[in-house]
């Protein structure tokens, strides 16, 4: 029974991991029908900006109290900023002047980017991991039979107030509204009035935004950052997409949480080498069987 | 007088195929305009063109004194052209509300916003009985009142129209050709591209008829109507 919630404790702090990161996935391909293949690197760039932060603040050694808390969110900040510049900028060099090629040219242009990416990252950080500062402390709090760390707290409520911010703001505002036209019908939208580019460029923002919320807290809940994590967190972030339902919010959501449960109690039941095959084998089922996902519309209706 | 809308030499190409060659095409203010001709004569190639959905090969074009060849479709219907495309194209998984509030995306000012939103739906009472439905489950008919609502909802100076009484049943085409009625009384300029001949020179102060992407008449929509050879081709049958 311990071991049961400790791996469902766990199962939702990687969920919770895999459904930002795929909420990235699944805004750009509802907007653009462009799987961002670079979407990984961006999460990947994240943790590595939040852990210079924090090593130039030397927040694990230096920092406490209020102090340490201004410096993890600072880092936080800066890892935001960071990647939803990186994204916007992938989009406006790369991307963009592929708007009217052929789907295929931005699919390879992406896969491109991701390699020029991770090397970049390597040439910065080099080829070992690097250990992520311990800066929030991690005591153990028991609820029962239930024990989790004060760390997968912070990781899942960070990571649950993000999404609920995401969900009101394409629901409610404004530009979230211009986000969804722009995604359903690019020349009605037009239109209307709607700068469809700039809305483009803000779907790209808004994905990096939700990378680096998820490098910082993948950062943290890992304890360590390496150049090629984005590439393994991106494919499962992106089996939750294809799983929830790619271009459907909430379908990410919801396939992050199902994929980081199943990565978990695989990892329990059948062992942690098979948990690849695990996950892997649910997106070709999805494929199979529901290519549209579990909250995906039917395909003939998505046009 | 000065055009509201003045198109000159328009051309457009698809490829290497010439869709649209030498088109001159003016619009006063209050008028309303029919642009009639058979299925590819390029009705809705100059309506594209003119809202910016399509590149221009070459002409001019004058909204109210600005020329707007240069401008994206976003900028022109900020200048305040609003184009009814063909196949309404609503945001079908949108409710209602939500398209009539997309039709103002311009509007900054939310209680503007909503004051258009509600004399938009004294003028389609229907909408406001499916006013939290999303739009894909409403019918053709509705559909068609919303489109055409999510342009009203920008106050336009132009309105533009693309087969608005493509598939839909007399009754409703009656309706609808009622609405066009009552707002170019309220003051709006009319461009309306129409299979429907007879409904469409019934309405309009002038007609233009298209053949092979060139404008071949341009007429009193009275004159028009009148014309045998028009008559011939394009109001065949009834």
């Amino acid at each position: 029974m311990h071991e049961f919630l400790a791996q469902l404790a766990n199962g939702v702090e990687l969920g919770a991991i895999y459904a930002l990161i795929a909420l990235g996935y699944t805004l750009v391909y509802g907007i653009l029908e462009l799987i961002n293949f670079a979407h990984g690197d961006v999460y990947t760039f994240g943790s590595f900006t939040a852990l210079v932060v924090l090593v130039a603040l030397r927040a694990a050694h230096v920092l406490h109290g209020v102090g340490l808390i201004l410096g993890i969110v600072a880092a936080l900040l800066v890892a935001i900023l960071a990647c939803a510049l990186l994204n916007a900028g992938i989009e406006r060099l790369a991307y963009r002047r592929l708007r009217k090629a052929p789907r295929l040219a931005p699919l390879i242009t992406a896969i491109g980017v991701s390699f020029m990416l991770e090397n970049l990252i390597e040439l910065w950080q080099g080829s070992a991991p690097v250990p992520f500062p311990n800066v929030i402390p991690n005591p153990e709090l028991r609820f029962g039979a239930l024990q989790v760390g004060v760390q997968q707290i912070v990781v899942v409520a960070l990571a649950i107030v993000t999404m609920i911010a995401l969900h009101y703001f394409v629901q409610r505002s404004r530009l979230g509204k211009a986000m969804r036209a722009v995604a359903q019908d690019r020349d009605a939208a037009s239109l209307v009035g709607i700068n469809v580019d700039r809305t483009i460029a803000i779907t790209f923002l808004i994905a990096g935004a939700l990378a680096g919320v998820a490098g910082f807290v993948g950062g943290v809940s890992f304890g360590s950052a390496w150049f090629l994590n984005g590439f393994g967190a991106g494919l499962r972030a992106f089996t939750a997409a294809v799983l929830g339902g790619i271009g459907n919010i909430a379908g990410a959501m919801l396939g992050g949480f199902l994929i980081g449960l199943l990565e978990s109690f695989s990892t329990w039941f059948i062992g942690g080498q098979w948990s690849n095959v695990a996950v892997f084998s649910v997106l070709i089922l999805v494929l199979v069987f529901r290519p549209s996902g579990l909250l995906g519309e039917s395909l003939p209706e998505k046009v | 007088m000065n055009a509201l809308l003045d198109v000159r030499g328009l051309e457009v190409r698809y490829g290497g195929i010439v869709a649209l060659r030498g088109i001159d095409f003016r619009v006063d203010e209050g008028e309303i305009v029919a642009l009639l001709g058979a299925n590819g004569a390029g009705k809705t190639t100059t309506l594209r063109a003119i809202s910016g959905l399509l590149p221009i090969r070459a002409g001019d074009l004058t909204f109210a004194g600005t020329n707007f060849r240069k401008h994206g479709a976003d900028a022109i219907a900020r200048l305040g052209i609003a184009h009814v495309p063909e196949g309404r194209r609503v945001f079908t998984r949108m409710t209602v509300r939500e398209n009539l509030e997309l039709g103002g995306y311009a509007v900054a000012a939310r209680r503007e916003l909503d004051v258009r939103i509600d004399e938009v739906l004294s003028i389609f009472p229907r909408l406001h009985e499916r006013i939290a439905q999303r739009a894909g489950t409403l019918s053709g008919g509705e559909q068609q009142m919303l489109a055409i609502g999510r342009a009203l909802v920008a106050q336009p100076r132009l309105l533009v129209l693309d087969e608005p009484s493509l598939g839909l049943a007399p009754l409703i085409v009656a309706q609808i050709f009622e609405v066009l009625r009552d707002i170019h009384r309220r003051g709006t300029t009319i461009v309306l591209v129409e299979q429907n001949a007879h409904a469409a020179l019934a309405l309009a102060d002038r007609g233009y008829v298209l053949r092979n992407g060139e404008i071949a008449r341009n007429d009193t929509a009275a004159n028009l109507a009148r014309d045998p050879a028009v008559v011939a081709a394009y109001l065949g049958g009834e």
